[in-house]
């Protein structure tokens, strides 16, 4: 049997003066812009807060053990809940979104040029609007009088003449909102490149819907998902702005502790420490996009 | 087994009352030039569109609105679609899972398939890891492991070499001796379904023109089109004249039926005889000025004015352009074609 067509291994390349010259620098932007600011939130981290709120540059893992819930008064479960918040909160939000984004980007994938044109359009531009703009946004579309809390009130949801905010549907239809464009347009990225013939093959051989979706489509648009997962999940994490405005600020979610240490409560260190934490997380969740279908090139490599 | 089918798409009507007959076991197939709606039949023989009217019967069962996961139908697409996420093994075992087959016996059954196809040994490759040639063999592989009733194929040969289509289609034709299962295949190209043997339909803008043998198209063409579509025919412009038909030629006769008073004549460049010299006089002998001849080897070929006729004969014959040739066209082999000419 002929093995010409196995693929040849790319060969690799000698580093030269004139290569480290071309990277130069993207080298020293991610210095300046990345390297640095890391640092320095690892070294403010390890810092500690001094009477009046400033920063006491002296090595202490007071933050540290901040992080895994030991306060002053003992351990307290209250960081762990605050956290378990935010990833339920971040969880939800990103699963809404996935199940929102995959009939979009499928109805948008099979529309005539022109037209995905005017799709990729109505997706993107709430995406420029700022959060609490659009936020704001929706108290006025939730408020009182209007059909959206008229209806629920008609319906029994909620008393008659109350508004649809603050409460759990308001947070997500922010939330959703706000990071539909992440989880779609990588989505849609990797939906548009599926090939329709190898799913219409799948229904031929015997699969129903469900197993077209699982065992081909899902497959195939892994890379377009999991970037849509990390870009929606990870901001979620830390979204404060949405469930304020939206949720009445009743819960505290990580973001707004980290937006309190480094305003109300002028504790700069353990911002960092909670920030670094975070951002820990973060890169775990980047672990995820190992998962690649092997026979499609991935469009975003990292 | 089809009947009556429409199928439009917006506007544009893309089959028109098709009806088709295709036996069980034969190897059929469907030409026609791109865009005359060969794969849209296919698509609905598959499941993969609804007509708009019109049904489908498969052994005798109406299957017209059976989802194509629940027809016992299997495709070789154009493009082979093979899942790329899927080594060969995976993907030939595909439709016996999703049928929730028992695994040993789709073990069984997807190791015959890899050896009757020579797949064995790439049985762990990916498609992307493999040539076109063994790619279409995995799309073969894929279907057929799943004992269809019908088996359709959607221009099986178009992504290949040139050179590797000839095996493939004897390839092709040895495996449908050895199973019983019904082909139906679609192609553009007339030496291919000539090939292949059985019955072919040649299709023409959404309508059946005509069925039968390849000897029975290729001889008898019905019309214009097909006379042209399969090898270029002489086509002629006639008038009827009692029996003798009045061409740029001269009278000719044929011994077909003819019902109109102005029309066309066929003649396969090939059944066109060039004597040497002057004959005695008999029908259908006329006189042609050779404008090009050329040397194929096994055959010459000569156009001729006035015309311009086109004639396939042996290279014995060594007419050089400008010579005057005398030809006999056998009133047997001269087609009359269907359709007044205006």
């Amino acid at each position: 049997m002929d093995s010409s067509a196995l693929p040849t291994p790319i060969k690799k390349r000698s580093t030269s003066l004139s290569g480290y010259l071309a990277v130069g620098p993207g080298l020293l932007w991610l210095t300046i812009l990345l390297a640095i600011p890391c640092l320095s939130l690892v070294a403010m981290a390890l810092a500690s807060r001094g009477q009046y709120g400033e920063v006491v540059w002296s090595f202490s893992l007071e933050n540290l053990r901040r992080l895994i819930g030991f306060g002053l008064f003992g351990w307290s479960p209250d960081l762990f809940y605050i956290l378990l918040r935010s990833l339920l909160l971040a969880t939800i939000t990103t699963l809404l979104c996935v199940l929102i984004a995959y009939p979009l980007t499928f109805h948008m994938a099979s529309r005539r040029p022109s037209i995905r044109v005017f799709w990729l359009i109505l997706v993107i531009v709430p995406f420029w609007t700022n959060v609490v703009v659009r936020s704001y946004g929706w108290l006025l579309i939730l408020g009182p009088q209007l059909p959206p809390a008229r209806l629920a009130a008609f319906l029994g949801f909620i008393p008659p003449g109350s508004a649809l905010y603050p409460g759990t549907l308001a947070v997500y239809l922010g939330m959703v909102t706000t990071f539909l464009p992440f989880m779609a347009l990588p989505l849609y990225a990797s939906v548009e490149r599926l090939d329709r013939e190898i799913l219409e093959a799948a229904r031929d051989l015997y699969a129903n819907p469900f197993l077209v979706f699982w065992r081909v489509t899902l497959p195939q648009t892994t890379p377009g998902l999991s970037v849509g997962i990390i870009m929606t999940f990870v901001p979620a994490m830390a979204m404060f702005v949405v469930t304020d405005i939206l949720g009445g600020a009743k819960y505290m979610f990580i973001g707004n502790l980290i937006q309190q240490q480094f305003s109300q409560a002028r504790d700069w260190p353990f911002g960092a420490a909670l920030s670094l934490g975070l951002m820990i997380l973060t890169l775990l969740s980047l672990g995820f996009r190992r998962l690649k279908a092997p026979g499609q090139k991935d469009p975003f490599p990292l | 087994m089809v009947a009556q089918i429409n199928k439009s798409f917006g506007n544009h009507h893309v089959l028109r009352d098709v009806s088709l007959a295709v036996s069980k076991g034969e190897f059929f197939t469907l030409l026609g030039p791109s865009g005359c709606g060969k794969t849209t039949l296919l698509r609905l023989i598959a499941g993969l569109e609804l007509p708009d009217s019109g049904s489908i019967f498969l052994g005798g069962q109406d299957v017209t609105t059976v989802p194509a996961n629940k027809r016992q139908v299997n495709t070789v697409f154009q493009s082979y679609a093979l899942f790329p996420h899927l080594n060969v093994l995976e993907n030939i075992a595909f439709g016996l899972k999703a049928r929730k087959v028992d695994p040993v016996t789709i073990k069984h059954k997807v190791d015959r398939m890899l050896e009757t196809l020579r797949l064995s040994d790439l049985s762990k490759r990916f498609p992307s890891q493999i040539s076109g040639g063994q790619k279409q063999r995995v799309a073969l592989a894929r279907a057929l492991v799943n004992e269809p009733n019908v088996l359709l194929l959607d221009e099986p040969m178009s992504a290949l070499d040139p050179h590797l289509r000839t095996q493939v289609q004897a390839e092709l034709l040895e495996l449908h001796r050895q199973i019983d299962t019904t082909f139906i295949m679609v192609t553009h190209d007339q030496g291919e379904a000539m090939f292949m043997g059985g019955h072919l339909a040649v299709m023409r803008d959404g309508q059946m023109v005509q069925m039968g043998t390849p000897r029975e198209v290729y001889s008898r063409p019905k019309n214009k089109f097909v006379a042209e579509f399969l090898w270029g025919a002489n086509i002629l412009l006639a008038t009827r004249d009692g029996d003798r038909m009045m061409t740029t030629l001269g009278p000719l006769k044929t011994d077909d039926q003819v019902s109109w008073s102005q029309g066309h004549l066929a003649i396969r460049p090939e059944l066109i005889v060039l004597e040497d010299e002057l004959a005695r006089p008999k029908d259908n002998l006329v006189r042609a000025k050779v404008i090009q001849a050329i040397y194929r080897g096994a055959s010459v070929e000569l156009l001729l004015d006035p015309g311009p006729v086109k004639v396939v004969t042996s290279p014995r014959f060594n007419p050089q352009p400008g010579e005057t040739v005398s030809l006999f066209i056998p009133s047997a082999d001269l087609v009359a074609l269907e359709g007044q000419a205006a």
